[in-house]
């Protein structure tokens, strides 16, 4: 248990922006600041990537601040996960005493993604794996769906069920991308644009613009402050690989990023009241829930289709509607936290879960290239 | 194969790339803990040493995992075609295609073996075929 806290979280606009990704960034970072009851002055820890090659350095340039401690980890999604660690030990090391953690991107209104993903030609990938053409990072994960329906006996309905249930949520989001739309049926998803099998284009996350920031300070300050502290009760990761061919697919990461979380929190995935997980791919929530071991492995077909994931139910998953419903900038780990801590303080309107006291988001990177776990928890 | 796709070697890399010439698929063995190792390192991932030697792989292994790619990273790229991870039988795990199947035919674990694709730059890209008994 860390004696550090989330004081505050918020998006910049989200979806379509036409926004460069800078103004993204000044929007989340001070709409967080904000919620906090902080201003920018306050600010002296800065943790972002996805901006330049000196990201914490170009978006402090930006916003006209010079932080003490800063972060540029790159491990994608899963960055921002990591970042709330980093602050935390930040914070106890009396290296900072506010932190902001933030990303932002504008990959929809800039057509910046690409099929392929980005190749650097001096790297072992280039030479021995992209000539064959995969997709990156669809792909690998289409390798690991397919591995997982072989060894579990599940068929692409069963990968489908997590987006089914992503739009449900979705519904009940006004910030989400699919919000006003339709539910979402299994057929739908089965009969899809086929992308890379068994993933369909409705197996795959959004691609749009989108950003977030949450304020990290120590629990003493933070009971000072605006809103009641979320507490960052543990944290782990994993780092596993970057090629397509070097580890098994499955497990993945989130087994040994889950286990050091637990450890940390001194708790179980049966405390964990609302579950964020990174979904770039319906299969990724399949395998993290199975890795963090919140269901056994084959199981988290079944755990996704019942009450148990939905509203009302005991461990509400994916509650904003996730990457494949709500909002996909390219690296979507800061918005789980933003969620969590929403859901915590109560203030996840028609979604609210009932009154969760624990939060367990895990950003994951690459191609299941980089894990992250956090959990979060109420100040009681 | 388009231009942006094709393989750079380097010095660890070359003798690896020049074999594909002769349709021979390398892999590092190492000189003082046996281990096997595929993509080419400088050093070996088992022990540390840098005393690796060249061997050639049976050619012969088992679909690790595939998938059949539906929209190309390339629009010069012709699909459908066949992503697979093959694990060879003489240990390492490569990224490759699996050539002239039928989807019918495809599933983890089936058996294949090795073949060549010419590329334009001389070299051989090792692919495999599904193994009908």
């Amino acid at each position: 248990m860390t004696a550090a806290a989330i004081v505050g979280v918020a998006e910049s606009d989200l979806g379509v922006t036409g926004k460069s990704i800078l103004t993204l960034q000044a929007q989340a970072i001070t709409r967080a600041l904000t919620d906090a009851g902080l201003s920018l002055s306050d600010v002296d820890g800065l943790a972002t990537s996805g901006v330049s090659r000196f990201s914490a350095t170009q978006v402090a340039d930006y916003l006209g601040i010079q932080p003490a401690w800063s972060d540029s980890t790159f491990a994608g999604g899963s960055a921002y996960e990591m970042y709330v660690a980093r602050a935390a030990q930040a914070i106890a090391a009396g290296q900072a005493s506010v932190v902001v953690v933030s990303f932002a991107s504008n990959q929809r209104s800039a057509k910046s993604r690409r099929l392929g993903g980005i190749v650097e030609s001096h790297t072992p990938e280039a030479q021995f794996e992209t000539p064959y053409g995969p997709l990156y990072p669809i792909s690998y994960y289409a390798m690991a769906a397919q591995r997982y329906l072989h060894e579990y006996g599940a068929t692409p309905a069963d990968l489908a069920q997590v987006a089914v249930l992503a739009r449900e949520w979705a519904l009940m989001n006004p910030k989400a991308y699919r919000y006003g739309s339709e539910p979402l049926t299994v057929d739908e998803v089965l009969g899809s644009t086929m992308v890379s099998t068994p993933l369909t284009s409705a197996d795959c996350c959004l691609v749009t613009d989108g950003g977030g920031a949450v304020v990290i300070t120590s629990l003493e300050r933070a009971r000072d402050l605006r809103k009641d502290p979320i507490r960052i009760l543990g944290y782990g990761e994993a780092t596993t690989n970057t090629s397509m061919s070097q580890v098994p697919l499955l497990p993945t990461g989130a087994r040994e990023s889950g286990r050091r979380a637990f450890a940390a929190a001194g708790l179980t995935p049966s405390d964990v009241d609302v579950i964020e997980l990174y979904d770039s791919f319906t299969i990724t929530v399949l395998l993290s829930l199975e890795a963090l071991g919140f269901c056994a492995p084959g199981e988290a077909a079944s755990f996704v289709s019942s009450a148990q994931a939905r509203l009302g139910g005991r461990q509400p998953l994916n509650t904003s509607g996730g990457g494949l419903s709500y909002c996909h900038p390219g690296q979507y780990g800061v918005l789980l936290l933003v969620e969590a801590v929403r859901q915590l303080r109560g203030e996840a309107g028609e979604r609210q879960v009932d009154n969760p006291s624990i939060a367990l988001a895990h950003g994951t990177g690459g191609i299941l290239s980089t894990h992250a776990t956090v959990i979060l928890g109420v100040d009681r | 194969m388009i231009e942006e796709l094709l393989p750079v070697p380097d010095e660890v890399t070359q003798e690896w790339w020049d074999a594909t010439r002769e349709s021979r698929l390398l892999l590092q063995k190492c000189n003082k803990c046996q281990h096997v190792q595929h993509y080419p390192r400088a050093m070996c991932v088992s022990c540390g040493e840098f005393d690796l030697a060249w061997i050639s792989s049976s050619g012969n292994g088992a679909v690790d995992s595939y998938t059949v790619v539906h929209r190309a990273p390339h629009p010069d790229l012709e699909t459908p075609y066949v992503i697979a991870r093959i694990r060879l039988d003489d240990g390492p795990t490569l990224l490759s295609r699996i050539v002239d199947a039928d989807e019918a035919d495809l599933s983890c674990d089936a058996r294949v073996s090795l073949a060549w694709q010419e590329i334009p730059d001389g070299y051989r890209l090792p692919v495999f075929r599904i193994d009908h008994q």
